[in-house]
């Protein structure tokens, strides 16, 4: 176990019955960085997760978390993690200051230590006015910023997130965002899963689930560089029917419609794109103006989880 | 230490939401009483005052003198005259009465000759219950000569032990006492446990330190506890309502308390582990209270069970709780008396627990 990797993982795999939730999965996050899982649901994000915290056996595989295999050596895992589940998992007839309070005697904290450390968690995360306030009456916000306060309670080297932001609003996913990135350079290993676009390109690093498979990893920087395709955005006037004739281009992989504009994906191999897109709207009288884009990471999203005959047409 | 500690800080949570869940909270003395009240007042096994009509066709002194005996006996309570065995019959089927008396015209000197019954009763079989009161009638002597009437049934003397009034409560609440422990120590713990995997803290807490035996007996003390509220409330109100003794120790039934409820409460842990939401979990407890009421002694004496029926109960727990209240309220035994259900009880307990502790791991598959 190299010091530098909170996690390693060889061949990771788990199957539901026929079903192969996790397929043969290679994971090596460093040490102090944010790293992303992404995904549509059903992928695979949960089940690893899961099973790095050893909640689940793998069917097949290992992991080193922390220096630790799980999961036969998780019980000396948990004191050293934290996680925060998808679904709101604290008691919400139990107020804020109950809960925390909870969490800090489960985690065995000194009794000396309590208070000041429920009191600095909620400071830090804005939690002083619902200190009274049972958590099952507070906003998805609270909740959340609750749960990562109950998480980061004991101080865990590593900090698994399974969509942390999946049920808050845009600014409460900032903010929350924020407090990640404090926790991330005070030494804090974190591992988060999202299928948002805008979340992921945030991380440190990277890894793209699709069907149980990593079929990508690397920064969002790497990746976006990295995509084998050209981009071509279309300015449309009438942007159905440029879309149903490109979309009829042999060589064209993907189209997707962003209000009035188009984003086009063609294999690198196929040589200049845009003017042979270009070319088939005039043919068709379609008023358009198009030019090559930058990959945006929902464009590698859709790149690497082409079927693998469309990627290689 | 920090064992004890995460213990503590799991009963700490449990009684603090307990406390918080008024429903919950007002079952804890609502169910005992409204129990003891219902099973208390509803259920008597001594059936007096049966409906009765005479057919007298005899109409003489001896025949007016058994007529007015019936009538003071309490088991029959004479309602109606009748002209003749039909209209008994009638009376019968229509359901106004229980019993038909028929003496018939010759009454007088059937009385006399010793091989032939000089009256008829005819009782409503389809309760058998009923069927065995009229049988009390039988003992009824019937002579013209005063002195016979005195030795005509010494054969056998009966002579009622421990409840001599023959009064049903003070067979019914030792037994009560087994019944609601069960229903709310199994229904608690079961669905204790199982509402925190329907509401998704189970995930967090088998994520923490907290191992599955600090969790489970953290989860399961308050309920002893409360286990022992609701005995003391049976035992108050079976005094202060319907004069049931507790002859032998309090401390002995307590004792035996203890053991019963953590048979229950390990019952209820397994049957937490089986299912995974709370309906499930009620459906599975109701599962098992309809063998413990009736199949337990409780209510139907256990001799007369069919041989199945009774080694399913020999199973049960509370069939040997009820043996054990029943021995020391009514008899006043010692727990020295009954080695074996303490047994049974324990074994039980440790079974139980050791198989809810094996298959509620900390993991989700």
């Amino acid at each position: 176990m190299s010091d530098e990797f909170a996690i390693r993982a060889r061949g990771l795999s788990k199957h539901f019955g026929e079903l192969r939730a996790v397929d043969r999965l290679d994971l090596d996050v460093p040490k102090a960085s944010i790293y992303g899982f992404l995904g549509p649901n059903g992928s695979g994000k949960s089940t690893t997760i899961r099973m790095l915290c050893g909640l689940l056996t793998p069917t097949e595989g290992s992991a080193d978390v922390l220096g630790y295999r799980v999961p036969q050596q998780s019980k000396n895992l948990k004191p050293k993690i934290g996680y925060m589940t998808q679904r709101f998992s604290l008691f919400g007839d139990m107020t804020v200051v109950e809960n925390l309070e909870f969490i800090a005697e489960i985690y065995s904290v000194p009794s000396a230590l309590r208070a000041p450390r429920v009191d600095e968690l909620l400071q830090k995360y804005d939690l002083v006015p619902q200190r009274k306030q049972f958590a099952g009456t507070m906003s998805g916000g609270q909740r959340q910023r609750l749960a990562l306060a109950c998480a980061v309670l004991h101080k865990p080297e590593l900090l698994l997130l399974d969509e942390p932001t999946s049920a808050v609003d845009p600014q409460s996913r900032r903010d929350f965002w924020a407090n990640l990135f404090r926790l991330a350079e005070a030494g804090t290993t974190i591992l988060v899963s999202t299928h948002y676009m805008d979340e992921a390109e945030r991380c440190h690093k990277l890894a793209i689930l699709d069907h149980g498979v990593k079929v990508a990893d690397g920064s969002p920087q790497e990746l976006q560089a990295n995509t084998g395709m050209t981009i071509v955005e279309i300015l449309a006037e009438d942007p159905y029917r440029a879309q149903t004739i490109v979309n009829d281009l042999p060589m064209v992989a993907s189209v997707t419609q962003l209000g009035i504009r188009l984003r086009v994906l063609v294999p690198e191999s196929f040589g200049d794109a845009l003017q042979l897109i270009e070319q088939s709207l005039k043919n068709n009288n379609v008023v358009a103006e198009s030019h090559i884009a930058h990959a945006t990471l929902e464009d590698v999203f859709v790149a690497v989880t082409l079927q693998p005959m469309q990627r290689a047409a | 230490m920090k064992s004890l500690g995460r213990l503590i800080a799991v009963t700490r949570k449990e009684v603090r939401q307990l406390r918080r869940d008024r429903l919950t909270f007002a079952m804890i003395f609502g169910m005992p009483m409204m129990q003891i009240l219902l099973f208390g007042y509803a259920i008597n096994t001594d059936v007096r005052n049966l409906k009765t009509a005479v057919a007298d066709e005899a109409n003489t002194h001896l025949s007016r003198e058994l007529i007015s005996q019936i009538g003071q006996s309490q088991v029959a309570n004479i309602v109606k005259r009748a002209s003749s065995v039909a209209e008994l019959e009638s009376l019968l089927r229509t359901g106004d009465v229980s019993i038909g008396v028929a003496i018939p015209p010759d009454f007088d000197r059937r009385v006399i000759d010793d091989n032939r019954s000089a009256i008829q009763l005819l009782v409503d079989g389809s309760d058998p219950t009923v069927l065995g009161v009229a049988n009390q009638l039988r003992g009824m002597p019937v002579s013209f000569d005063s002195n016979r009437r005195q030795t005509v049934l010494s054969a056998i003397e009966v002579r009622p032990y421990y409840n001599p009034e023959r009064r049903t409560p003070v067979n019914i609440v030792p037994g009560l006492m087994g019944v609601i422990l069960t229903m709310t120590m199994m229904i608690f713990t079961a669905v204790a446990i199982v509402r925190e995997r329907e509401h998704g803290n189970l995930e967090l807490l088998i994520n923490t330190p907290v191992t599955s035996f600090e969790l489970m007996t953290g989860k399961i003390l308050p309920y002893i506890a409360i286990g022992m509220i609701q005995l003391a409330v049976i035992l108050g109100i079976g005094d202060l309502l319907f004069d049931v003794p507790v002859r032998g120790s309090v401390l002995d039934l307590y004792l035996a308390a203890s053991l019963f409820i953590a048979a229950n409460l390990a019952l209820g842990l397994f049957v937490s582990t089986m299912v995974s939401t709370q309906f499930q979990a009620m459906q599975a407890t109701f599962f098992l209270m309809m063998p413990s009421i009736l199949l337990s002694g409780f209510i139907f004496p256990f001799d007369g069970m069919p041989i199945v029926a009774q080694y399913i109960g020999e199973a049960l727990p509370i069939t040997h709780f009820i043996r054990l209240t029943r021995g020391i309220m009514l008899r006043e035994a010692t727990l020295g008396d009954l080695p074996f259900a303490l047994i049974y009880l324990a074994t039980f307990s440790a079974v139980a627990m050791t198989a809810a502790a094996l298959r509620f791991s900390k993991r989700l598959d």
